[in-house]
């Protein structure tokens, strides 16, 4: 057992676990963060997708010892009221299905826009490949992240 | 910490498990009705806020809570059935909040599921549409007479406007939360008759575009609280490793190496898996891991499926050996004796999965007396969760609470009741609260799959080229034989599942169409779309085929085939228009069509595919539909639905298959059980039909004409038929080669 010290959502945590759990369990059950889930528990599917010092990770995939001293953002902690031009758009576009799969899919459109503000079609496509919506809301995910890019 | 290795628990057997589903039978008796107030909430501040008839509770500050009793899966359930009761109430929309409710049955039951809490097979809209307007118009009524005794008037002098009662004569409003501060509610709800309902062309709510899902905004910032996010105080983790083989059960169980990881606490050997307890998820993870079992016997014990279909097809196509008859109309043999032309196919479909994206789950906790239990669940089925759970306790279903929660995905998986039952016998050995999760992993190779089917077909054609006989053979294992198993005894072993969709609206005398049942022991449950899937894939592509064969426009071939179905041809015509049939493609590009019409759902497709002939992929380009589901309450929803379906469509034609080898699944996670990514989805166009009739489904009608519309395009770009669901890129190298 190791007590590691992060961020998460600009709160200082410590937190008990073995230094290889899983990011993703310490957020879910430790800290009781669930926005972030489990899909595959091998890097497939995108949904436990975190933000590590500003950069997309599968939560599912990264130790938390790698995440020592480190800013870790979760779903919760992107905007404060749940406002971020993204989750605005994904509300307007009627995005999620069963919604499973989306705080997954917008983390991973949040590190988009950061890099590119008004990404092509193809570059969408390119940087949310990795995550699966078994609901197949594809096609609005497209549409929010050009509304969103739009409208940032 | 205490570690133990326990003996198995004599208590749990797979009949527990599987046979507890038997609430899919709906075989059971309930009790009386709820007490209490459906809306908790609301009553701890709004003391005088009146709950009308157990739908609807109208607060003194106008809020209007409306019951949502069924699963929200993202099909819009929570949203859809409060716009009906809404509708009828006259609400003003704007003040209106779900509620989910106990899952009472009969109050709060599918009328067409003989009144229990559960959602399968796109009935939701369909069976609920007159008891949830009649919930509506009663509460609007108590609201009236309450306001009409106030006032000293008749009740045919007033009105309603949204959420406001009206006497005109007297120039009087009251708004629906004034009349809750004083109005007393009946004890028997007033009688309300159908034909006292609003007209369609009153509607404001139903139909409405600007109506949003209420369920979005919380799955958009980590609020949404599914299953799997469930907490309780105390509680611990487990996690399952089953036998690779169906049932097969632990001899031994070597769990030496899991003492060594920390937070683990205990094994527990059941019939069937041994369960992994401990205090965190990465620990029994972990264990999972490392734990080694010495399985015994197993179901599937050296069931080969590849092996397997190549006798299916032989079956199928072996007339000598006569099926259980499905439908049967006319002389089917005099038509084929008497045919000009004969036309024959054989498909085949392999088993899938239905990879919903939230791994299962359950958390279950055992009161002390043994007789009653709590049981967090996103669940298709609130009453045979209950049903099951209250069997394997050998209790009453009142005294099993389930706690509905969002599910991360359904189609069909969490119809089923294993995982409550599981939860409940590790729950009732630790005497704990437990949350029982399945690894991706486990979720794949105990998968309850749709099965593998071959499909022999035969048209027999006079010298016009007229339809005059028709025989489809269909050779596969009976999901309700796993499932339900009394149900398949009641349908006479004609599996209603297997065969859903092999019944069609194209007009020919002389049909027939033949079950023969496998049995090899796998896991089943239905699908989306359920046999429509196989079935019409068979049907459609088989159409095509008979069309090509007499070189007529396959469009055309089924305009004339549904002449006496008007809603049949408009859907027809309407996609044929949509995707510019007839028009010459683009270059390296072709249009396939299907059209389908399952649960009284008209529905089409055309698909505009081109084909990389080096690497075998199929690349849908654009994709078209069109949809009548009657009257419209949500027309996002169906739009979404719609999209939903051919995103689906498009995975099972081209990628989704589960192979058993040694009886089992050789499958594991999302590397080999692949399912369509962002890069391989087409242009979705779709358009609704509304011809006002009786609402009908939406949430898998579309899926069926996917995959045959796909192998109709391919058809008209090569000239070969891909016979053989998922069309992977080998078997189209394959196709291509014949």
């Amino acid at each position: 057992m190791a007590t590691i010290g992060f961020t998460v959502n600009n709160k200082a945590v410590s937190v008990n676990a073995e230094a290889d759990t899983p990011l993703l369990w310490v957020v879910r059950e430790h800290l009781k963060l669930t926005g972030t889930k489990f899909g595959c528990g091998t890097g497939l599917c995108g949904a436990c997708t975190v933000h590590v010092d500003g950069k997309a990770v599968r939560s599912c995939q990264t130790q938390v010892s790698q995440v020592s001293g480190k800013k870790v953002v979760t779903i919760e902690g992107l905007s404060p009221g749940g406002e971020h031009p993204l989750q605005r758009a994904w509300i307007a576009e009627q995005v999620p299905q069963c919604g499973y799969c989306q705080s997954g899919q917008i983390m991973q459109a949040a590190e988009l826009l950061e890099k590119v503000k008004k990404p092509t079609r193809e570059q969408i496509v390119a940087h949310m490949d990795g995550n699966i919506c078994r609901c197949g809301t594809y096609p609005r995910i497209v549409r929010a992240i050009e509304r969103a890019a739009l409208e940032a | 910490m205490s570690k133990s290795i326990s003996n198995r628990a004599a208590s749990l057997t797979r009949r527990d498990v599987v046979a507890g589903g038997a609430g899919l039978t709906f075989a059971f008796a309930f009790g009386g009705p709820m007490t209490g107030r459906p809306d908790a909430a609301l009553a701890a501040t709004d003391t005088a806020a009146k709950v009308i008839g157990g739908w609807v509770t109208i607060g003194t500050d106008n809020s209007i809570t409306i019951a949502a009793p069924i699963a929200e899966m993202g099909q819009g359930a929570n949203t859809s059935l409060p716009m009906i009761v809404a509708e009828e109430l006259d609400a003003d929309w704007s003040k209106v909040k779900p509620f989910v409710p106990p899952a009472v049955p009969g109050l709060y039951g599918n009328p067409q599921f003989r009144g229990i809490v559960y959602v399968v097979a796109s009935r939701t809209t369909d069976g609920y549409w007159d008891k949830a307007r009649v919930h509506g118009a009663q509460a609007r009524r108590v609201l009236m007479q309450a306001a009409a005794d106030k006032w000293g008037v008749a009740l045919s002098e007033l009105a309603t406007e949204p959420s406001v009662v009206v006497h005109k004569p007297s120039n009087r409003r009251m708004s629906y939360g004034e009349i809750a501060q004083f109005a007393t509610v009946p004890a028997e709800m007033p009688k309300v008759e159908l034909a006292e309902l609003k007209q369609p062309s009153e509607y404001r709510i139903i139909g409405n575009k600007a109506v949003k899902r209420f369920d979005i905004p919380a799955k958009t910032n980590g609020s949404a609280k599914y299953g799997i996010d469930v907490q309780v105080d105390g509680m611990l983790y487990a996690t399952l490793l089953r036998s690779p083989l169906e049932g097969g059960e632990p001899e031994h169980v070597d769990a030496a190496a899991l003492l060594k990881i920390p937070g683990v606490t205990q094994t527990i050997a059941l019939t069937d898996a041994v369960a992994v307890v401990g205090t965190s998820v990465e620990a029994v993870f972990k264990a999972r891991d490392a734990l080694k079992v010495k399985w015994k016997g197993g179901a599937t014990a050296g069931y080969d499926s590849e092996k397997s279909l190549g006798d299916y097809v032989k079956r199928a196509r072996n007339l000598g050996e006569k099926g259980l008859s499905y439908r049967n109309a006319g002389d089917t043999g005099q038509a084929f004796a008497k045919a000009a032309k004969v036309v024959t196919a054989d498909l085949t479909t392999d088993y899938v999965y239905h990879a919903q994206m939230e791994p299962m789950n359950v958390t279950a906790q055992v009161n002390a007396a043994g007789d009653g239990a709590d049981i967090w669940i996103g669940t298709q089925g609130q009453t045979p969760v209950a049903g099951a759970a209250a069997g394997f306790l050998k209790t009453k279903p009142q005294n099993i609470k389930v706690h509905q929660q969002f599910l991360g995905g359904g189609f069909g998986r969490r119809a089923a009741t294993d995982l409550p039952v599981y939860g409940l016998a590790i729950a009732k050995r630790v005497g704990k609260p437990v949350k029982l999760l399945w690894t991706r992993e486990q979720d794949v190779q105990a998968a309850w799959m749709r099965p593998q089917t071959a499909h022999h077909l035969e048209a027999a054609l006079d010298d016009q080229g007229n339809l005059m006989g028709w025989r489809h053979r269909i050779v596969g294992e009976a999901v309700t034989g796993y499932v339900q198993a009394a149900r398949l005894e009641a349908a006479k072993g004609l599996d209603p599942l297997t065969l859903e969709g092999a019944e069609h609206l194209y007009a020919v005398d002389n049909l027939s169409v033949e079950y023969l049942r496998e049995i090899h022991g796998t896991p089943l449950a239905a699908w989306r779309a359920i046999g429509s899937g196989p079935n019409k894939f068979a049907i459609e592509s088989f159409i095509d085929e008979i069309a090509r064969a007499q070189n007529m426009d396959p469009v055309a071939f089924r305009l004339k085939l549904l002449a006496k179905h008007p809603r049949g041809q408009k859907i027809v015509e309407t996609v044929a228009k949509m995707a510019n049939w007839g028009a010459k493609p683009a270059p390296d590009r072709a249009l396939g069509f299907a059209y389908a019409d399952i649960w009284r759902t008209p529905v089409a497709g055309a698909a505009e595919v081109s084909l990389d002939r080096n690497t075998g992929v199929i690349r849908v380009h654009r994709f078209w539909n069109a949809v009548n589901p009657g009257i419209v309450v949500n027309p996002d929803i169906v739009v979404q639905q719609s999209e939903s379906n051919v995103v689906w469509g498009i995975s099972q034609a081209l990628k989704e298959r589960v192979t058993i080898k040694d009886g089992a699944v050789q499958q594991s996670n999302f590397h080999d059980y692949q399912v369509l990514r962002m890069s391989e989805v087409p242009e979705i166009f779709t358009e609704i039909v509304n011809t006002n009739h009786h609402p009908t489904g939406i949430g898998e009608i579309v899926l069926p004409v996917v995959a045959p519309a796909v192998a109709n395009a391919v058809y008209a770009l090569t000239g070969k038929r891909l016979r053989h669901m998922p069309f992977t890129p080998e078997r189209v190298k394959e196709a291509l080669k014949a």
